[in-house]
């Protein structure tokens, strides 16, 4: 079995918004992919430094709404610090209705880091997280 | 399944295409549009007339396509009784408008320095992902831009008193209540007034144009007088806060529906009846987000003014640098119609519509009860915009609603795939358009190519008479966030 990628970003759509799949051994690596994903449709996170932490605790009455509120709280720290986040840690409780979790970043620099867009909500459309033999996936949309 | 065409240009879509629909869907489009339009529009439009309370139709916009919840273009109105209010229908970006600032000068006197021009444009007026605006305010201060809107800039140094009548509902909604809005709103929102943001936002400066078709009669009653005269166009809305508002309310409405028994066939429909208590709660956050954006293209504006003195060494009020018009595009306001001869209040909701006032509409204020009100259509930076004017029969038909822009026909990765922004940026400015951006990638993403043909969707609205052509604006320089 080839390994999945942490996410795909999905292009077929006609919408203006950012479309992604992603994945993960467990919940706790697909929500870190979904980060992952959300902070590449605004810069490379290759380029960003993890050097300050941020810890959040979120949550939610299904994976779905944890998701959702998880992703929600990572945006809010991008706009309220104005950084951008690299490298996430997740840690979801056994029951998927709340999380503690630490995303590492630096401080957004027009003169460092690649600028593509900005990332400013994220969406229900369709949010579905999806267990099978490969483990976690879900499709994400988020508003540009 | 294709809509049935019941006259030129107006498609429905009868309620038993669908379980749960409670009135036909209604698409506004010439042929082609039709025939083009995105498949999910059709599956969105006939959604949106499920819900709660809705009346006469669910319409479409030919600018219309995917959103989330409403499809972009989506008109609904709910009975203000029976009905409900959805943060769907309103967009994320909440109260995302169009202003139009006039100039009197020509294309010909500013072009040799149009180069100055937009790179202290482009220092003045922030843009881009992470920004912070040059207005300083504490949690109290901003509670202010959230209650008073535009006048808020009148008396804050930002406006020009006769700025106030020409912004919709003279830059203010009625009901906006801090208390509703959440902290991380605040904090969101708190030092982001006055910048431009990023996506498809913009401030374009432009030359005027008549086609043959525009009311130049009108235009001059508007202060568009000649052709070649400059005017700039802003794009942008309530940033952070606005969608930190509808963030909030998309989570808290899930509990609401289960509690009031609705059911939508999408989550991103969340809705509440308009009465209850979290209907008012998202009622009062939204029009402090309104509020927020009035304020937002103001200080701009501002901005704007400022820099055209600095370029052209006299004050704007020697430049004749009025406030045309400004719009708001993503917006639920309560409207009042004629049903069965009776006058009965709406809550009207305009996800990427805009409000298109008649003549003689008791709401306008000054020359626009003779004009009609302004209604300003944001095209690509590629292809141009238009100036419109509402008419009467946009109020018996579509609830005082008409277009707001080209409308997107490729995605953002396919936009980027076609061509490379600082290519783009090149071409642009051998076809005479400078451009300058916070985002290369996302000036690609922004490509005339990208969009709908602006004429062709404002002709459709001309036909049906629920516009009426004005000007048409052509660029000469964009900063695009």
């Amino acid at each position: 079995m080839t390994k999945r990628p942490k996410f795909r970003v999905i292009e077929d759509t006609t919408s203006a918004d950012f479309v992604f799949e992603a994945y993960g051994v467990s919940a706790n690596e697909l929500f870190a992919n979904c980060a992952l994903a959300c902070f590449y449709a605004m810069t490379d996170p290759a380029t960003v430094d993890p050097a300050k932490d941020y810890e959040l605790e979120v949550k939610g009455e299904t994976i779905e709404d944890l998701l959702y509120n998880y992703m929600a709280e990572l945006i809010f720290i991008k706009d309220t610090e104005k950084v951008f986040l690299s490298q996430f840690d997740v840690d979801i409780l056994p029951d998927n209705t709340a999380l503690k979790a630490v995303a590492r970043g630096e401080r957004i620099d027009y003169n460092k880091h690649v600028i593509k867009t900005d990332v400013k909500a994220v969406t229900y459309h369709d949010l579905h997280v999806r267990v099978d033999k490969e483990g976690y996936s879900t499709r994400m949309i988020l508003d540009l | 399944m294709k809509p049935n065409k019941i006259t030129e240009n107006i498609w429905e879509i009868p309620p038993d295409y669908k379980p749960g629909m409670k009135v036909p869907a209604r698409i506004i489009a010439s042929d082609k549009l039709m025939e083009d339009m995105d498949e999910g529009v059709i599956n969105q439009i006939t959604n949106v007339a499920c819900l709660p309370g809705i009346s006469r139709y669910a319409w479409c916009m030919p600018d219309g396509h995917w959103g989330y919840g409403f499809p972009i273009g989506g008109v609904a109105a709910f009975d203000q009784n029976e009905g409900v209010i959805s943060p769907g229908g309103i967009g994320f970006d909440i109260n995302c408008g169009v202003r139009m600032i006039k100039t009197d000068l020509t294309e010909q006197e500013v072009r040799p320095k149009l180069k100055e021009l937009l790179d202290t444009l482009f220092s003045t007026v922030p843009a881009g992902v992470g920004k912070s605006g040059s207005v300083r305010l504490g949690r109290a201060g901003f509670e202010e831009v959230l209650t008073q809107g535009a006048s808020w800039c009148l008396k804050n140094g930002y406006a020009y008193e006769a700025d106030i009548d020409h912004i919709e509902q003279r830059g203010k909604l009625p009901g906006a209540d801090p208390s509703a809005v959440s902290d991380k709103a605040f904090k969101r929102g708190v030092d982001q007034v006055g910048t431009l943001g990023s996506g498809n936002h913009y401030l374009e400066i432009q030359s005027v144009a008549f086609d043959n078709d525009c009311d130049q009669e009108t235009a001059k009653l508007l202060g568009v007088e000649s052709p070649g005269q400059v005017v700039v166009m802003v794009h942008c809305g309530s940033r952070g806060f606005g969608h930190q508002v509808a963030t909030d309310y998309l989570q808290s409405f899930g509990v609401a529906m289960k509690k009031y028994g609705i059911e939508t066939n999408d989550r991103e429909l969340a809705c509440s009846p308009i009465n209850s208590p979290e209907g008012k709660a998202y009622f009062g956050a939204m029009a402090c987000a309104a509020n927020s954006a009035f304020v937002n293209r103001q200080v701009i504006t501002h901005g704007i003014r400022q820099s055209f003195a600095k370029v052209f060494g006299k004050p704007a009020e020697r430049m004749g640098m009025d406030l045309i018009y400004d719009v708001a595009h993503n917006i639920a306001k309560f409207e009042t119609y004629d049903t069965d001869g009776k006058p009965a209040k709406f809550l009207v909701h305009r996800k990427g519509a805009t409000r298109a006032f008649g003549p003689g509409n008791p709401n306008l204020v000054g020359v626009f009860r003779t004009t009609g009100q302004p209604v300003l259509v944001g095209g690509s930076m590629q292809t141009g915009s238009y100036l419109l004017v509402g008419t009467k029969k946009a109020e018996e038909l579509t609830f005082g609603s008409t277009l707001h822009g080209a409308g997107r026909v490729m995605s953002r990765a396919a936009a980027r795939k076609k061509v490379r922004g600082t290519e783009l940026q090149q071409k642009m400015e051998q076809e005479g358009i400078l451009v300058r951006t916070a985002s290369f990638s996302g000036l690609a993403e922004e490509a005339g190519f990208a969009y709908k043909n602006v004429s062709e969707v404002v002709d459709v609205v001309h036909s049906v008479g629920i516009s009426r052509k004005v000007a048409r604006l052509i660029p000469m320089a964009n900063i695009k966030g």
